[in-house]
């Protein structure tokens, strides 16, 4: 990625007269104020949160992350199983639309002619551009009784019985649980991490194609032996950018969700909260001063976990990105 | 044939390797997968894109986008004050937003070498992965709880802004830096000063991606509720005063939704409809822009 | 025009209240019902010009107030209702306070444990688990909903408290009556707790419930009315009066008051004027709609009280309600 920006033709403009020096002073400087504006925004929002959760910060200290317990009467505040939500939400989706999401840019990018690549492609960002509350609505009235009805039944009769990982599918089969909110939040990421994953596969040299295709392979081989491996590290930033945005997704995940703030279980058939749903469904009515701490301190996390996971994951595009224009 | 080629070895090109038959069988397979997932993401998009239609359509007559919500459970009324209230956010937000993001990405751009640029950078980066609850949370705690001290649509406004900045300004920047070279130094060599180069000069050579920036922006703006919900809250009567609460259609959706009530239901799909409709357009216009544009 | 937000529970009798009000007077009165835990805190924070809410506010949630000392102005009674979606049951269903809170404390798991089929033989042919469904947002008719709860077993007031918001051992939450509402409609085999109006409304089942007596009472105009009889003549000075598990035979035992919060000190005239406005007209003329809506008038010496505090909100010493 480039990074430089043009010499600074400031200089060159130096040599004219006093008053263009001077509004061009104006100028940079003006630009470089509203520019700083924003570094202002985000350290203004990191200190109001943290002042806003200070009551809690130091009254629950780092048990608020690892216990279990939310009750506003007795104000024992830990919120370890909203962050299991959001992870355990955010990871499964992340499975489930990472195949899919790779797969259909390896159509786009190495299958379909550009005729046919392109526009799907193009459908495809379409989801993205589907706001949250659409799927939301979508996943409350026509995915949640899809899922109730067949798809869990069917997961809880075929692998509940086995070993260790039947444990993934026990309770009843309501509908409203993590499983549903991974599956609605899989929708919404596979078109991030399909699109990142062109990027990342179109990055690749062709070098590297054309010398296993001279060697015989087949275009499944040329891809699994030329493109994926140097794509590797690109696609890690692509399913991290897909995992910040899952993390982040509150309307859909709220409405099928299930909001219950019963304990941690390993069951994918749990209805629970996940950090941002639990802000959206509480946030307005913490009616006490603890409460609206905890709450923020909830807020607090996620933002920090977002920010980590959204910052790695573009280093780890950038790099490959930046990797493959020099080497091409 | 004579005896003699029969005992040559063939040498023909399309003869079977051992274990080709396996690789081939792989490469059906993968190929099967790869294109089965393409056929199935593309099939996701048009089965809840039809579910919408399907499902919205009926909503749609005369009273819903002219009138005002019906007391509760009472059939009837419409949805003109999240429609209007939408429309009034979405302007304000970009009357803020645009300015601040056009005058970053030209600093960057233009300025941009050094440890102050590469702040606002990773700035920018880090707003643009916020998720948008905490955007609703600092927005309430600071303009609703403290600086204009009520529910508001100029809060709602202000969350969308700070939403939209991120967008407006990465867009914009990378179009500027494609703008050549020679531009600037043609029109500096002809004495224009350097804000009236970039004013008058690159920004409108740069039109196509920052409309494209505008329109990005929108469109996310347009569909953001949890920050909606904390900040402009809702409003069942038509309202235009920025400094009360104003309703919204990605709100109206989400109350709707999850009441009890059938014609609501009915309702949330037809405003789903309208909202998929206008931000739609809006991408499918920015898709078309890019395409076509040319600049050089 | 005037912002109001809090309860869901009243929200079907004041969205009627407001549109009539505005064809009335042109006054525009913006009500959102976010839950009474939201009502509280609009008003505590100042963030609206009047809060909603059936779960009174606490003496150190008073204290918080920014604006400082706040009224509670009662503007109807209603009836929490166990409400539930079980095809196989055709007549309502009868609970005790016991089955209700073995139910919500999570003792009782099935449809046709002995304990709920002692009072509901029909319930013996349903062998489905309980999926129970509570308020996620800080609500008033958790409020009254828990008050009963706690009131009537020892065990959740030990073990839950009484709140706008707790702990719930278990079952779905959803965002206001709405929601609950609508999950116990998409969720065979659910319970929930919404006020009267939401389950009627939508043809959802609810129970009779058991009072002190020791009768099975359907929440009904009388048996709220009933419920409310005796608070009209002790209740607090500050209006602040809960009345679960109400003694008298025909008493339905999980009934509330739910009131409007507003300050009795307030900064700007018109807005003062306009908000004592409609909640004169809400104590007077808005009781005629309540009983259509399934919703019960407050008895007349609670009006009165009403009225006085009403008349007790000033602006810098001038009495806000104009002298007509």
């Amino acid at each position: 990625m480039r990074s430089d920006s043009h010499p600074s033709l400031l200089e060159d403009a130096a040599s004219g007269s006093a008053l263009s020096r001077n509004s061009d002073l104006l100028f940079s400087r003006g630009t470089a104020v509203i520019a700083g504006g924003s570094i202002v925004l985000l350290v203004g929002l990191a200190v109001l949160l943290i002042h806003d959760s200070l009551p809690s910060l130091s009254r629950y200290g780092p048990n608020f992350f690892v216990t279990t317990k939310w009750d506003p009467v007795f104000e024992e505040f830990g919120a370890a199983h909203y962050a299991y939500g959001t992870l355990v939400t955010s990871i499964l989706a992340l499975i489930l639309a990472t195949p899919v999401g790779i797969a259909t840019a390896l159509f786009v990018a190495e299958y379909a002619p550009r005729w046919l690549g392109d526009p799907i492609g193009f459908v495809i960002e379409l989801l993205a551009v589907i706001p949250s509350v659409i799927f939301g609505l979508w996943a409350f009235f026509i995915l949640t009784p899809i899922v109730r009805f067949t798809i869990e039944p069917a997961l809880k009769a075929a692998i509940g019985p086995l070993p260790v990982i039947g444990g993934l599918f026990v309770g009843p089969t309501i509908g409203r649980d993590y499983f549903t909110a991974g599956v609605i939040l899989a929708i919404m990421i596979l078109p991030t991490i399909m699109s990142i994953s062109r990027e990342i596969f179109r990055a690749v040299p062709d070098t590297q194609r054309e010398g296993m295709l001279a060697l015989g392979a087949t275009r499944w081989e040329m891809i699994s032996n030329a493109v994926l491996p140097y794509a590797r590290g690109g696609l890690a930033g692509a399913m991290g950018l897909g995992l910040a945005r899952a993390m982040g997704e509150t309307m859909a995940v709220t409405m099928v969700i299930g909001n219950s703030s019963s304990a941690i279980s390993a069951s994918l058939l749990t209805p629970g909260y996940t950090m941002a749903s639990a802000i959206a469904n509480q946030f307005t009515e913490a009616d006490k001063e603890i409460y609206f701490a905890a709450i923020v301190q909830v807020a607090l996390m996620l933002l920090v976990v977002a920010t980590i996971v959204n910052l790695l994951s573009r280093v780890l595009v950038a790099r490959i990105t930046s990797k493959f224009s020099d080497a091409a | 044939m004579s005896a003699a080629s029969d005992a040559r070895p063939a040498l023909s090109l399309h003869r079977t390797q051992p274990g080709e038959l396996g690789r081939r069988i792989v490469d059906g397979i993968a190929t099967t997968l790869i294109v089965g997932s393409a056929v199935l993401g593309v099939a996701i998009l048009a089965v809840i894109l039809g579910y919408v239609v399907i499902k919205g359509l009926p909503a749609w007559n005369i009273p819903f986008f002219t009138e005002r919500p019906l007391p509760y459970g009472e059939v009837g009324g419409g949805v003109l004050p999240a429609i209007a209230g939408t429309m009034v956010m979405l302007i304000l937000a970009a009357a803020i937003a645009i300015p601040a993001g056009l005058a970053t990405a030209i600093y960057l751009s233009e300025f941009g070498r050094g440890t102050f640029p590469r702040a606002v950078r990773f700035v920018l980066d880090v707003l643009a992965g916020m998720p948008s609850i905490v955007v609703g949370v600092f927005v309430w705690a600071l303009l609703v709880r403290q600086v204009i001290g009520t529910f508001s649509a100029l809060a709602g406004a202000v969350a969308l802004a700070i939403i939209m900045i991120p967008i407006v300004t990465r867009t914009v920047e990378e179009i500027l830096r494609l703008v050549p070279n020679h531009l600037r130094e043609a029109s500096l060599a002809l004495g224009a000063p350097y804000w009236r180069t970039v004013l008058f000069v690159i920004l409108p050579t740069a039109r196509a991606g920052v409309i494209t920036g505008v329109m990005l922006s929108l469109a996310r703006a347009g569909g953001e509720t949890a920050p909606l919900l904390l900040t402009a809250l809702g409003n069942q009567f038509l309202s235009f005063d920025l400094l009360r609460p104003m309703a919204s259609l990605p709100v109206q959706i989400y109350s709707y939704a999850v009441a009890p009530f059938d014609d609501w239901h009915t309702k949330a799909w037809g405003s789903a409809l309208i909202l998929i409709l206008v931000i739609g357009t809006l991408s499918l216009l920015t898709r078309l822009a890019t395409r076509g544009a040319r600049m050089y | 025009m005037l912002d109001g937000a809090g309860a869901t529970f009243p929200a079907v009798l004041y969205s009627k209240w407001y549109d009539e009000y505005f064809k009335l007077t042109g006054v525009k009165v913006n009500y959102q019902s976010i839950g009474s835990g939201g009502g509280i805190k609009g008003i505590s924070d100042q963030t609206v010009d009047f809060g909603a809410t059936d779960g009174p506010m606490t003496d150190e949630q008073m204290k918080a107030a920014r604006g400082g000392e706040i009224l509670h102005i009662p503007m109807a009674l209603g009836a929490v209702v166990p409400t539930y979606n079980i095809p196989e049951l055709k007549t309502p269903m009868k609970l005790t306070s016991d089955t209700l809170a073995g139910i919500f404390l999570g003792d009782i798991t099935m449809w046709n444990d002995a304990r709920l089929v002692a009072d509901n033989p029909d319930l013996a042919a349903v062998n489905k688990d309980i999926t129970t469904v509570h308020r996620s947002d800080g609500s008033g008719t958790t409020f009254v909903f828990v008050d009963y709860l706690s009131a009537v077993s020892k065990t959740w007031k030990d073990r839950i408290g009484v709140a706008t918001s707790v702990n719930w051992p278990h079952g779905l939450g959803a965002k206001g009556n709405e929601g609950v509402a609508g999950e116990v409609k998409s969720n065979l085999y659910s319970i929930g707790y919404v006020e009267y109006v939401y389950a009627a409304k939508n043809r959802l089942g609810f129970a009779w419930m058991q009072n002190q007596s020791g009768a099975f009472i359907e929440p009904t105009l009388e048996s709220v009315s009933a419920a409310a009889a005796g608070a009209a003549a002790n209740i607090a000075p500050d209006l602040r009066a809960s009345i679960v598990n109400a003694p008298g035979p025909r008493a339905y035992p999980i009934s509330g008051f739910t009131w409007l919060l507003a300050y009795r000190t307030m900064k700007d005239l018109a807005r003062a004027q306009a908000l004592t406005r409609v909640m004169w007209w809400s104590i007077h003329d808005g009781q005629k709609f309540a009983g259509d809506l399934g919703y019960v008038p407050i008895p007349d010496p609670i009006v009165e009280k009403a009225a006085d505090k009403i008349l007790s909100i000033h602006v810098n010493d001038r009495r806000a309600f104009p002298h007509s």
